[in-house]
């Protein structure tokens, strides 16, 4: 599924859409250690951090998309380093689990 | 430093939290140009991100070195911050001394030694109290 696609499901703010990237699955977590180990390449990944380190993993980890849930709004930083680096930012009121659901849930149905 | 070698050096500077993660971004961009496949572009990645997050944090920063030969990655990251006073205490996975302002920004987890040791063939960690850090990996490509 595409970004674009992810930020109508989620009815997302789009902060910034560099290239439509192909979305294969999600990972939710703020701790940045985990993530970086841990989130699969081609993810949207739903967290509530919001400051320009979570853009350093997500270049790392080949992320598809950020997206900050709760309506948190991202640090200016991190809004600056996505949109240089090409990194794909959504916020969205949605909480974590309801993102992953309706990705889920999405994903299926494609 | 044999010739079928590229070194790759950085300061890394703990003024500017935002920017961390720079040197680590500028390795995974050389080994991909390099046509290394991406596992161990994410082990190189992984463990050199670690390394270079905790010299912000807990060192005021610091220098990194990467020496990418054909079968394996090298890297030493070198600080003069305050040293580890226990080594097997701060390699025990979620042992962390990261203040409250710095794990509100998503580190101190205490996962980060752990996963350097995870991610590599091979790790050394030089320390000594008031003197500085030194912590030598390699990763072998496949
Ligand atoms: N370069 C360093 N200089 C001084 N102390 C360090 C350094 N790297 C790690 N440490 C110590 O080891 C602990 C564990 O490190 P780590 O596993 O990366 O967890 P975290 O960085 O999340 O605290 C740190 O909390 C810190 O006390
Ligand atoms: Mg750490």
């Amino acid at each position: 599924m595409k970004v674009s696609r992810l930020a109508e499901i989620l009815n997302a703010e789009i902060i910034n859409l560099s290239e439509d990237r192909e979305i294969e699955t999600g990972y939710c977590g703020d701790f940045l250690s985990f993530a970086m180990s841990r989130l699969p390449s081609n993810s949207a990944w739903f967290t509530v951090m919001s400051n320009a380190n979570v853009a350093a993993v997500a270049v790392l980890t080949e992320a598809a998309a950020i997206v900050v849930c709760e309506n948190v709004r991202p640090d200016e930083n991190l809004s600056a380093r996505c949109k240089t680096e090409g990194l794909n930012l959504l916020i969205v009121a949605y909480p974590a689990y309801e993102c992953a659901v309706k990705l889920s849930q999405a994903l299926k149905n494609e | 430093m044999s010739e079928d070698c590229i070194r790759l050096e950085f300061d890394v500077d703990s003024e500017n939290f935002a920017s961390a993660g720079m040197a680590s971004e500028a390795v995974k961009t050389k080994l991909k140009q390099l046509g290394i496949n991406m596992q161990d572009v994410r082990r190189v990645a992984i463990a050199m991100y670690e390394g270079e997050i905790n010299m912000v944090i807990h060192a005021k920063g610091g220098k990194a070195t990467v020496d990418i030969f054909p079968h394996r990655v090298d890297m030493i990251l070198a600080d003069k911050g305050p040293g580890i006073a226990d080594i097997d205490l701060a390699m025990k996975e979620g042992y962390s001394t990261a203040p409250d302002n710095i794990r509100a920004l998503g580190f101190g987890a205490g996962m980060g030694l752990p996963n350097m040791k995870k991610n590599t063939d091979a790790m050394k960690i030089d320390s000594v109290q008031g003197i500085g850090t030194t912590i030598y990996m390699t990763v072998n490509l496949h």
